[in-house]
């Protein structure tokens, strides 16, 4: 029971507003010296059980790095965001007459959802599609039509551009074959006897999907009547108010 | 043939870029913070596989340590707002296709290596997509250099203003991948899906596949990871009640656990690459906060999506 207190320690740290990675890391010690806890444990054993949580640790930063190769990407997006990346991604939505926050960001999720289904999950992602081409697209769809826009609205349309691919992703994914999740279903079934084939899974995942797509496509929809209410008033009376042109994202 | 080691020089080369450009960035007032944060990832890349498990640790608490200290943020020279708008103007929506050629080559790379004969002798099968993701990258900075004659250095200052807005959360994902074969060893697991098991009701279909449903997503909030809940949740709900007691069929009722899992994922900061990243790429006020817009953007597509998750499983899975 006592190894538990590491998931306290990570409630507390997010609830006092802690650094993360502090957490993270008080986290995993707390758990090692839980599990190593005894009412007679020695000094000696319990900086053994440190010892060796710190190497655990450490095996799996090392096993993970590949999570942090993405970053690399940044190079490419900076060099193209310098050359002005984003502000064109604001110009050839505005052409769009029909374009709104919520129709654009909806397109996105179909695509991105379809070709996750298909196994192309790497076409999108936060730092390659998001920041420079879909959350700058979504921006440029609201100030062509309401002229600049408050902060409070501008970072919610931010916030729905990271979360349409996020769930786009999500429950696309899960319909092809091949993916990960599926893979770990099919193997952790297989441990406990039971065989069934990846299409077997795959399939049950297409009516979440669909659910997934009609409930966000709602949400969508309320996110342009919201934007509607809130910024159609008479744009001079918000432009008096200071509101600062705060364009692209620097 | 090219591996994941290669990926890793690539990678360590660039932040330790980073950390060298820390350093001469006089308007960066905690630079060297920046420098021994960056140095220390691209120690990491560079030489993790000789450094032995107790190293790498110690290199994690060290970057652990910088990062209460606090990083600053790197300012780089960059164009003006003018410049960028008369150079959207002027390359038009060829500025799309080198962003493009990243995705693009991602893809190909993978289908290439899992698809053809030929594929696995130039790249690792097992890592063709971040092989391939690099590779892309590289063709993408060149392809740019020539055509937009930007200074040499721009790739690296531009990606050093861009990491530096991202700050020490890029590492979080990484470390609670790390967190998580922790509290794995620990059998973290295991006591929380005895808990569940042992004090919530589980009399009627109905109880019991709401009971999975929700259980994996409470636990993937939790752990941060549907992966992580997977096992144990089905292991101490899944299997031994909704599918040998009930009668569900194992195939979907795993199937949509997994996806009742994912609707926790949209709901935690403990999900960083998912939830917290993009609150840092794209400047969010609160991105430090528990809730962050990102997350709470996402939480009214994720509960009615759980219930959604829970009827389904109820009406689908008991053929």
């Amino acid at each position: 029971m006592l190894v538990l207190l590491g998931i306290a320690v990570v409630v507390i740290g997010f609830i006092v507003r802690a650094n993360p990675l502090v957490v993270v890391m008080a986290a995993a010690l707390t758990t090692g010296l839980a599990a190593a806890w005894a009412p007679d444990a020695s000094v000696e054993s319990l900086a053994t059980a440190a010892i060796a949580t710190i190497a655990a640790f450490g095996k799996a930063f090392n096993d993970n790095r590949y999570v942090s190769v993405v970053w690399l990407v940044l190079a490419a997006i900076g060099l193209l965001e310098r050359a002005g990346l984003q502000e064109r991604a604001r110009m050839a939505i505005a052409r769009v007459k029909a374009a709104t926050v919520g129709r654009l960001l909806w397109v996105y999720f179909i695509v991105r959802q379809a070709a996750a289904a298909v196994g192309l999950t790497s076409l999108g992602g936060h730092a390659q599609m998001v920041r420079p081409l879909v959350a700058p697209m979504a921006e440029g769809a609201a100030e062509t039509k309401f002229g600049a826009l408050p902060d409070r609205e501008r970072y919610l349309i931010r916030s729905h551009s990271a979360a349409a691919d996020n769930i786009a992703l999500f429950f696309g994914e899960d319909i092809f074959i091949a993916i990960a999740s599926i893979l770990l279903i099919k193997g952790f079934l297989e441990q406990n006897g039971i065989i069934v084939e990846p299409l077997e899974l795959s399939v049950w995942a297409i009516p979440t999907a669909l659910a997934a797509l009609v409930i966000h496509s709602t949400r969508l929809w309320l996110l342009d009547r919201r934007l509607k209410q809130v910024l159609a008033e008479p744009t001079a009376k918000r432009q008096g108010a200071g509101v600062p042109q705060s364009g692209a994202v620097q | 043939m090219i591996t994941l080691a290669h990926a890793y020089i690539v990678g360590g080369l660039f932040f330790a870029a980073m950390s060298l450009l820390s350093l001469g960035d006089a308007s960066n007032a905690r630079r060297l913070r920046n420098t021994v944060f960056w140095g220390l990832l691209a120690a990491s890349f560079l030489g993790g596989d000789y450094l032995g498990d107790f190293g790498n640790g110690l290199l994690a608490l060290g970057l652990v340590i910088v990062a209460a200290f606090g990083l600053g943020q790197g300012k780089p020279a960059t164009s003006t707002p003018e410049e960028r708008r008369a150079s959207a103007e002027k390359r038009g929506n060829a500025l799309f296709l080198p962003a493009l050629i990243i995705p693009a080559s991602a893809l190909v790379g993978t289908l290439i290596a899992k698809q053809t004969a030929w594929g696995p002798l130039f790249i690792q099968a097992s890592q063709a997509t971040l092989i391939s993701l690099v590779i892309g990258v590289l063709v993408a900075v060149g392809v740019a250099l020539l055509w937009l004659r930007p200074p040499v250095i721009a790739p690296l200052q531009e990606g050093r203003r861009l990491i530096d807005a991202v700050g020490w959360a890029a590492i979080l994902p990484q470390m609670l991948a790390s967190l998580g074969a922790v509290f794995l060893a620990a059998g973290v697991g295991e006591q929380v899906g005895r808990l569940f098991g042992e004090y919530v009701p589980l009399d009627t279909r109905t109880l019991a596949v709401a009971a999975y449903c929700i259980g994996m997503a409470l636990f993937t909030i939790i752990m941060g990871n549907a992966f992580a809940a997977f096992p144990v949740m089905t292991a101490a709900v899944g299997l031994p009640i909704v599918v040998q007691i009930f009668g569900g069929d194992p195939a979907r009722v795993c199937a949509i656990g997994m996806l009742a899992g994912f609707c926790g994922t949209l709901m935690t900061p403990m999900a960083a690459n998912f939830n917290v990243v993009p609150a840092n790429l794209l400047e969010l006020p609160d991105r430090n906060a528990a809730l962050n817009g990102v997350i709470r953007a996402q939480i009214p597509t994720a509960l009615p999506l759980l219930l959604a998750n829970i009827v389904l499983m109820r009406l689908l899975a008991f053929p």
